[in-house]
């Protein structure tokens, strides 16, 4: 994975829920297109189709509180999100996001700063997030964390183990 | 240690406190409706093998039983699943809810580590057990290696003092702590639960507890296990197959909460967020189109009894549809052998098949504009149904107290006498 993410910002408030990332009834699917279609419909018009010109969220506290349901990191991959900045994350969505592949960070003086529409740049090897020439410094991953998210999620990552010890 | 630091240290392997990361071996490995997607990680990433198919658990409860071919193709590759690896916890779609079944068939020991694909895992709490939601593909990965990291948790105190006044029940005091605290007031932490009124508590209202304490953002909690644990586990579990695990003495608290029971009164929740709590007076009088007594939060017999309690000889408002989904089978079965759910029934209910049920939206689906009073633990925009409809959550006694009346309305009125 690149070290830099770079694009616009999508703006969310707090609580963010999994069920707004992606209704329950659509946990029928697994594979990023299908529920990107729905992903954040309950919020109404222009939902989720609107989202899909931007390049990063950045939202409020407690993002992706409520259910565990791992496919709320999926759709927003679908959507072609390249990554998460929250003042902080509900500890299953961040759970499931590193497992999907979808690179998050919290960075509350970032929350305060950006507006829609923004451009940022993440680095993920220094920790911080440019925005108009001021940086935001985030916690680095540790190095488990990126090895998974280099791979694409766990279960690429689990696949490795497993061909490692077949050898 | 507190109880979070004890059971993970045991499952690690090694002395570890808050805030060390830890890669723990769970007792246990739920999966729900989800155990299809687990198993399609699994093929695809080549994997033949479980780490302990003895630690296995896998119940059939949201969307069951199928409405659709594809949920009945999910489930079959579900069952197939649980009978190729020969994985012997399986419960298919008569069972019930899985938090539930699980507690009830003697699979949750105190003093456990269990994980599973729903985030009300921390209703094992309620037995002194470690329970945490994870998602599918981790699940998967757990099944394989036996093990996951795990942050161990600061722990928060919650000391629940006097007794709750008539009418006023554990998920009052969840709607309150969750109003006070917010969605995130104990993000990633532990609770552990003390003082004079838990001992009095029922397995029922601790179960209530440790399940909404997920609408804080817990990652576990805890009611520490007592002769009432004992008392639930007898019949269901060799007291030789577990060890209550207690807090010591030195425990490191982050932070200390104390609530006078006897100063709560019912509470509501409003829409679209748990944590957007009132007392019932200030909200009373809202329309409701539709009441819904399930959950894993709040569909236990004593959940039944409480509503028959309210509703016997009474009529629910003609304007106003009630559905009863049991917990589990066997509270079905209980509710059945002492009229609770005839009494229901009579009184204008619907009860349909033990399981998720309308929470998880199953059935009973709002329309635009629809308005639903729950006992269910999420109050989220369009998750019964239409974006544009609301659902509001309280006790089985406000609930029962409005449907009759066909508006939001104050249980107390109805236990003058």
């Amino acid at each position: 994975m690149a070290s830099f993410i770079e694009g616009r910002v999508y703006k969310f408030g707090d609580n963010i829920n999994s069920d707004i990332i992606i209704p329950g009834r659509y946990l029928i699917y697994i594979d990023r297109e299908q529920l990107a279609k729905h992903a954040f419909e309950m919020l109404g018009e222009g939902f989720p189709d609107k989202l899909r010109s931007f390049d990063i969220l950045v939202a409020g506290r407690n993002f992706g509180c409520g259910s565990a349901r791992e496919q709320a990191a999926t759709a927003i991959q679908g959507l072609g999100i390249k990554a998460v900045v929250a003042a902080s994350f509900a500890r299953t969505f961040y759970r499931n996001a590193i497992n999907d592949g979808l690179p998050i960070m919290e960075c509350p003086a970032l929350y305060e700063a950006v507006r829609e529409g923004d451009e940022i740049r993440i680095d993920l090897d220094a920790g911080s997030i440019s925005l108009a020439g001021v940086e935001y410094s985030f916690p680095k991953m540790p190095e488990s964390v990126r090895k998974i998210l280099e791979l694409g999620g766990l279960a690429e990552y689990l696949k490795t183990q497993l061909t490692a010890q077949s050898k | 240690m507190t109880i979070a630091e004890k059971i993970l240290s045991a499952r690690a392997g090694k002395n570890s406190f808050a805030g060390e990361i830890v890669e723990a071996y769970p007792d246990l490995v739920m999966s729900h409706t989800a155990t299809w997607r687990s198993a399609s990680v699994m093929k695809r990433i080549g994997a033949t093998k479980l780490y302990d198919p003895d630690r296995l658990a896998i119940v059939l409860d949201h969307i069951s039983p199928a409405k659709t071919e594809k949920y009945a193709t999910d489930q079959q590759t579900s069952r197939n699943f649980a009978r190729d690896n020969g994985v012997t916890k399986f419960y298919d779609v008569d069972s019930g809810i899985a938090h539930l079944v699980l507690m009830e068939a003697g699979h949750v020991a105190p003093g456990s580590l269990i994980v599973g694909t729903d985030s009300h895992c921390t209703i094992y709490g309620s037995l002194g057990a470690l329970g945490t939601g994870i998602g599918y593909t981790e699940v998967t990965s757990v099944w394989i290696t036996g093990k996951l990291w795990l942050k161990v948790p600061e722990t928060f105190r919650i000391v629940l003092n006097e007794s709750f006044p008539a009418g006023v029940y554990a998920k009052d005091l969840m709607l309150h702590l969750i109003g006070t605290l917010g969605a995130d007031g104990c993000g990633y932490k532990s609770v552990e639960y003390y003082g004079t009124a838990v001992k009095n508590l029922s397995i029922s209202e601790r179960m209530t507890m440790t399940n909404l304490s997920m609408e804080m953002g817990v990652k576990c909690a805890f009611v520490p296990p007592d002769e009432k644990t004992a008392e639930y586990l007898e019949g269901r579990m060799d007291p030789a197959r577990y060890q209550p695990v207690l807090a010591s003495k030195d425990a490191v608290y982050e932070r200390d909460i104390e609530v006078d029971l006897s100063k709560l009164e019912p509470m509501v929740a409003c829409p679209h967020e748990v944590e957007n709590t009132k007392p019932v007076g200030e909200v009373a009088g809202t329309h409701i189109d539709q009441v819904f007594l399930g959950s894993c939060a709040n569909a236990k017999y004593e959940d039944l009894v409480v509503a028959a309690g309210i509703l016997k000889g009474r009529r629910v408002h003609p304007g106003v549809r009630m559905i009863i989904t049991p917990g589990s089978k066997h509270i079905m079965l209980e509710a059945m052998n002492s009229g609770v759910l005839q009494t229901l029934m009579e009184s204008g209910g619907l009860v349909t098949n033990p399981g998720c049920g309308a929470c998880a939206g199953d059935g009973g689906t709002l329309a635009d504009g629809e308005v639903c009073l729950s006992t269910a633990n999420r109050n989220f925009i369009g998750r019964m149904g239409s974006n544009k409809s609301q659902i509001y959550l309280s006790s089985p006694a406000t609930l029962a107290a409005s449907a009759i009346k066909g508006v939001i309305s104050d249980p107390r009125e109805f236990m003058a006498n």
